[in-house]
């Protein structure tokens, strides 16, 4: 089944210098498996491809049921050099929660995930 | 020993809500007010103040602000703690003092002034004993942009507020101090916290982080569900109630806007973070993977179980220097085909730029309404309303940025049609402070506390 990451997460983004952060909560603690296996490294770089220039790194919080990521070279360079609207990332966080991702049936039936129309 | 400490905070940065701190004294019980006024770029600023007039170089805002909860510190015993002072903490303090005997305080402020982490006239003898201040993203030596540095201040932690507040301060004003040292400070002092207690220090640490970007983490800027979040107009600032052995819960005070949840709390958290497990002080690593937090009744958050490790040897820098100059110039196109009429005058843009023979270290356009925020994610926008089509430069050449700015009003008569939203006048050319982060060994910065009565 096909899940926007806007439907099951909520997420905020900041800086540090030419790197983005974006924090990707789940909306409800069971769905944080749920952003744990599908929401990857590999699966958050390809979905940046062309708006970032460096690598990705995460992090998991299973404390707080979020996921933290690392977009390297998301900034123009970051802070002041930076010529983008979104010099500091404010909003990097709603880039990522356009993602789709695609669960299982028997697993989103069981977790009740909203599925995308 | 008190049993619970209440730190508020008043100011997420400098030019935030000039009323939120005498809000935060009056709306109920507290016994700290913390201000952070200093953003990466803010000591910049200060600087070229200071450099125009030796008696300025602090955030004047505090001043203000201060005599706007003087009845609170005088009559009541709140204390204030504030990174006010930036480029000249002395000066700060000579001005706060001042306002309040005017209001009449009759020498009852006590005020405790934090210096030694302005290095800027040690640079020179720093680099030549062996301390390269390299750039922590790039690896650059700072000697490469050495003559056109503005300023150059290590950020320090708690140590001098709480010896300020052992010396009988109420007020203390601070340099680069890091903004998390301004809330865990106060607690480190009321609850005789020992600088090995890396659990109690980092849970202070993780304390500051949650209020100190202000209502950011009491409703302001939320996105978990924004629409029902209520009064923000009216919104609440946070404050933090900590017990000795570091435990805490958020909360605001009562007949206020916003929310303190589990949810405003988390986004708050991964704010700017980087890797979780540590988040470096000069005091404490902080590790936020053993933040547990739980709701404490109606906009109240209990946050527990923070385990804090040895900080590293080193202290963080953070330096300004000049880097050329920027102009940004904005058009708004009209349906129909409102993206393709503003990518046809950037391109026409580009070309006269080229032809004018105009070189630019960086050119970027953006066409907001269509890819300026969520690039191609944001998929076909070849129907949008509107699009405003977003052209920037930067480069070290002041003239030829200055160039730039008369090319944009001629294609509202010379270029693709449908095009409005130029009232605004020529772009201004803006000169580029930018940050070089950089680590410093502790020992060579030395802290030292002054009190003024």
């Amino acid at each position: 089944m096909k899940v926007r990451l806007v439907d099951i997460a909520h997420a905020r983004s900041g800086d540090k210098g030419d790197t983005a952060n974006v924090g990707v909560i789940a909306l409800e603690p069971r769905w944080y498996k749920v952003l744990d296996e599908f929401v990857t490294r590999s699966r958050v770089t390809d979905h940046f491809r062309g708006m970032i220039d460096g690598d990705v790194d995460r992090f998991e919080l299973p404390n707080l049921n979020a996921l933290n990521f690392l977009l390297h070279g998301a900034l123009d360079g970051g802070g002041t050099l930076s010529l983008k609207t979104d010099a500091q990332g404010k909003v990097f966080s709603t880039a990522l929660l356009r993602m789709v991702i695609d669960v299982p049936d028997a697993e989103a039936e069981r977790l009740q995930l909203p599925a995308a129309k | 020993m008190k049993k619970i400490v209440r730190v508020a905070a008043g100011q997420g940065f400098w030019g935030d809500d000039l009323d939120a701190p005498r809000r935060q004294v009056e709306g109920g019980q507290v016994d700290y007010l913390m201000l952070d006024y200093l953003a990466e770029v803010t000591m910049s600023i200060l600087q070229k103040q200071k450099e125009r007039d030796p008696s300025l170089g602090y955030a004047r805002d505090f001043v203000g602000a201060m005599e706007s909860v003087l009845p609170a510190v005088l009559e009541r015993g709140v204390k204030v703690v504030a990174n006010a002072g930036g480029v000249n903490p002395a000066a700060c303090a000579v001005a706060v003092k001042a306002a309040a005997e005017k209001a009449g305080s009759k020498g009852g402020l006590k005020i405790g002034v934090v210096s030694g982490d302005d290095l800027l006239d040690r640079l020179d003898q720093l680099i030549q004993s062996g301390h390269p201040l390299a750039n922590m993203e790039t690896g650059e030596q700072l000697s490469a942009v050495r003559d056109r540095v503005l300023s150059a201040n290590a950020y320090i932690g708690s140590e001098p507020i709480v010896e300020a507040l052992a010396k009988g301060a109420n007020v203390v004003i601070t340099g680069r101090s890091t903004d998390t040292a301004l809330t865990m400070a106060p607690l480190r002092h009321e609850f005789a916290w020992s600088a090995t207690s890396w659990d109690q220090l980092a849970a202070g640490i993780v304390a500051g982080h949650i209020i100190e970007c202000g209502a950011q983490c009491s409703g302001g800027n939320c996105l978990y569900d924004w629409r029902s979040i209520p009064d923000l107009a009216n919104v609440g600032y946070p404050l933090v109630e900590v017990k000795p052995d570091g435990t805490f819960v958020v909360t605001k005070h009562p007949n206020t806007g916003g929310r303190v949840s589990v949810q405003t709390i988390t986004e708050q958290l991964v704010y700017e973070m980087g890797d979780p497990h540590s988040y470096i002080t000069p005091d404490v690593i902080a590790d936020f993977t053993t933040i547990t937090l739980a709701p404490d009744g109606e906009n109240r958050v209990l946050v527990s179980g923070i385990k804090g490790k040895p900080p590293t040897d080193k202290l963080k820098v953070s330096v300004a220097y000049r880097a050329g100059f920027k102009a940004v110039g904005t058009l708004v196109y009209a349906w129909p085909d409102a993206l393709e009429k503003a990518q046809l005058a950037d391109r026409v843009l580009r070309e006269r730029l080229d032809r004018l023979g105009l070189r630019f270290e960086r050119i970027l356009s953006e066409f907001v309404g269509a890819n300026a925020t969520h690039g191609n994610l944001a998929g076909d926008q070849s129907d949008a309303p509107e699009v405003q089509l977003r052209f920037g430069v930067r480069g070290s050449d002041r003239a030829a940025v200055e160039r730039f700015t008369r090319e944009i009003a001629p294609l509202v008569l010379n270029g693709p049609p449908s095009v409005t939203g130029f009232a605004g006048g020529r772009p201004k050319v803006e000169e580029i402070v930018a940050y070089w982060p950089a680590l410093i060994d502790k020992s060579v910065v030395t802290t030292k506390v002054d009190l003024i009565q």
